[in-house]
């Protein structure tokens, strides 16, 4: 009964969440409903093995897409969402080329080059990326009413729940993607590599799913974020917005599908709440380098383990896909 | 055209030499204890560092602003063992992940200790070799070049000819092995670390009256580096000497006759090239990958 009631009892104060807060308050909350589409698409890649330190630019190759179509093409706003989702996939496929002959440390540092070749070519190239400067006066979303609500997306309390239907319906489609055949698949490309490759399991091909899918969320993460703030630039998708997603990921632990967006929630209204209020803002990389630093000594396996032991002596009896995912693990 | 070709190579030659310092301490410690340290690049600036709080603002030698830089950042390296890698030995990612952390913390440290603008120092020497009118190189990028060349040696004698050295080695080949010898992989670990993190901090410390000394130079210094040790092969002392080398002329060569962010865009494509086409480097052998 408990568990019924959950989920209508969460969107109820996600739906009621805005309107306690400041303005400044309410546009952190938009920036985090992105974030969490970006961190959780990142833990789909990890569930193959595989960490990236492209994964931000991938998210603003979306960002890039979507403004460049909406601009240049007049398309409107919500199918040029899409098509940058669509396109940062695309460009995904084609790095996994390259990049899938790669494996473990070298996979990561490929990752790291190919994402610094596509800032340095939007750099270069002031047409049609606009240079350092970057590309402004994106198109917003266009407005409309709905009856009960009119979405004027100049504001942000109508862009949080545009952009929070967007990202839960994502959340959802993530969350049957790895609870499917396919999902167990990349647990046992990760896991159980040999084995997987002697079932006939093509390893590469799966990766380089795992990677185009994830890519085409973080593409649509970056698109939800160009169209909102209106102007975005080569530095805002650079390593340190890199670390940033990382340092979400490792603090709230990818074992599990919560793991990571919870990590990334706690960590940004510490940020917001703790920091910011009190006037450490300098100090916020230092404060954040330690908070990775702390987590991956002490707490290897992030926040999650910590949710894990409070609920985990009336847990029920986990079905197949856990039993796979945990021995896994162990 | 002859002279403008001759001004490069001189150019290529300086870039190669302070490139190879940060490239070889950085393989040394991947090599002993298997860890990417992605905080290389900040060890450089935290270098330069020293030599603005000492040289610059408190007339200090330059000679011993050097020499102390070499200690702190060395003393930086040492902290780093023992309180990141030691632990996280068994967990090479864990590694990694946590010299982000060290990265980010001496970022913000540098920002907040100096202000995120650049700073001015003074030039050591105004004094210039002139080859020819077009042809000239300043006093203080051949004191970098001397300084880069001697170090190299050092460490070469160090590593071939001494029984620390020998140690050294060992444990980068078998740690295991070394350890049933009698060698103290903690000894090693910390040996490396230190040299391979003041190696960074003399090559900043030597270069910051050269270039713009600011918070955030050190990542342009890693990215290099990384190239310079996949081309060289990961694990290759050698290998990152003569990747220095031929990255640097490549860099240079393009940097002057096309522009910087072309030269970039070619040093990562060459990486990737290298990646793709053979992952363990060209100089180096499977061993340690």
């Amino acid at each position: 009964m408990l568990r019924l009631a959950a989920w209508p009892l969460l969107a109820l104060v996600l739906v009621a969440l805005p309107h306690g807060l400041s303005f400044s308050q309410q546009e952190i909350l938009v920036f985090l409903t992105i974030n969490v589409l970006v961190v959780a698409s990142y833990r789909l890649l990890t569930l193959t093995g595989e960490w990236s330190l492209g994964h931000v630019v991938i998210m603003g190759v979306g960002a890039y897409a979507s403004a460049l179509y909406s601009k240049k093409f007049g398309v409107w706003v919500p199918a040029s969402m899409l098509l940058g989702a669509v396109t940062a996939a695309l460009i995904a496929v084609l790095l996994s080329f390259p990049l899938f002959r790669m494996k473990g440390f070298y996979f990561l540092i490929g990752s790291f080059a190919s994402g610094e070749i596509i800032r340095l070519l939007w750099k270069r190239f002031r047409d049609p990326f606009g240079g350092p400067k970057g590309l402004k006066l994106i198109e917003g979303m266009p407005d409309f009413s709905i009856g009960i609500w009119d979405f004027q997306f100049f504001e942000p309390v109508s862009y949080y729940y545009f952009a929070g239907t967007v990202v839960a319906i994502c959340l959802w489609i993530l969350w049957r993607i790895e609870r499917s055949p396919v999902g167990l698949t990349f647990h046992a490309v990760h896991w159980q590599d040999r084995l997987a490759e002697a079932c006939g399991v093509n390893l590469r091909a799966w990766r380089t799913l795992a990677f185009t899918v994830a890519s085409g969320f973080a593409g649509l993460g970056g698109a939800l974020l160009a169209h909102y703030i209106g102007t975005i630039n080569p530095n805002s998708f650079d390593i340190e917005k890199m670390v940033f997603v990382l340092t979400w990921a490792i603090v709230g632990g990818t074992g599990t599908f919560y793991g990571p967006i919870l990590g990334c929630v706690v960590l940004t209204v510490f940020n917001e709440i703790v920091l910011r209020e009190m006037g450490f803002e300098q100090m916020r990389p230092l404060i954040y380098g330690a908070i990775l630093i702390g987590s991956i000594l002490f707490l290897p396996n992030g926040l999650e383990s910590l949710v894990q032991k409070l609920v985990g002596r009336r847990r029920r009896v986990p079905g197949p896909a856990e039993i796979v995912g945990e021995s896994a693990v162990k | 055209m002859i002279e403008l070709l001759a001004q490069t190579g001189l150019n290529a030659v300086y870039a190669a030499s302070y490139i190879a310092l940060v490239a070889v301490g950085l393989v040394l410690i991947f090599g002993v204890m298997g860890v990417i340290n992605f905080a290389h690049g900040e060890l450089f600036m935290a270098g330069a560092y020293t030599v603005v709080a000492l040289y610059a603002s408190r007339d200090v030698p330059f000679i011993l602003a050097v020499a102390a830089g070499l200690v702190f950042v060395g003393g930086l390296g040492l902290f780093m063992e023992r309180t990141m890698f030691r632990p996280l030995r068994d967990n090479p990612l864990g590694g990694l992940v946590a010299s982000i952390g060290f990265l980010m913390i001496l970022q913000a440290a540098a920002a907040m200790g100096f202000g995120v603008r650049k700073e001015h120092i003074p030039p050591v020497t105004q004094q210039v070799i002139e080859f020819s009118e077009k042809v000239r190189l300043p006093m203080a990028r051949l004191y970098v070049i001397v300084a880069a060349i001697v170090i190299l040696l050092a460490l070469w004698y160090f590593l071939k000819r001494t029984r620390f050295g020998w140690a050294l080695r060992a444990s980068a080949q078998d740690p295991e092995a070394a350890e049933l010898q009698g060698i103290s992989i903690n000894q090693t670990a910390r040996i490396a670390m230190f040299i391979g993190a003041a190696m960074a901090g003399i090559a900043g410390a030597l270069t910051a009256p050269l270039v713009s000394v600011n918070p955030h130079m050190g990542h342009s210094v890693i990215v290099t580096a990384f190239i310079v040790i996949i081309v060289g092969g990961v694990g290759s002392l050698e290998g990152a000497v003569l990747a220095s080398i031929a990255y640097a002329l490549v860099h240079t060569f393009v940097t002057t006759f096309w522009d910087g962010v072309i030269a970039d865009i070619v040093g990562l494509s060459l990486m990737l090239l290298v990646l793709i086409v053979r992952p363990t480097g060209l100089f180096g052998s499977a061993d340690r990958a």
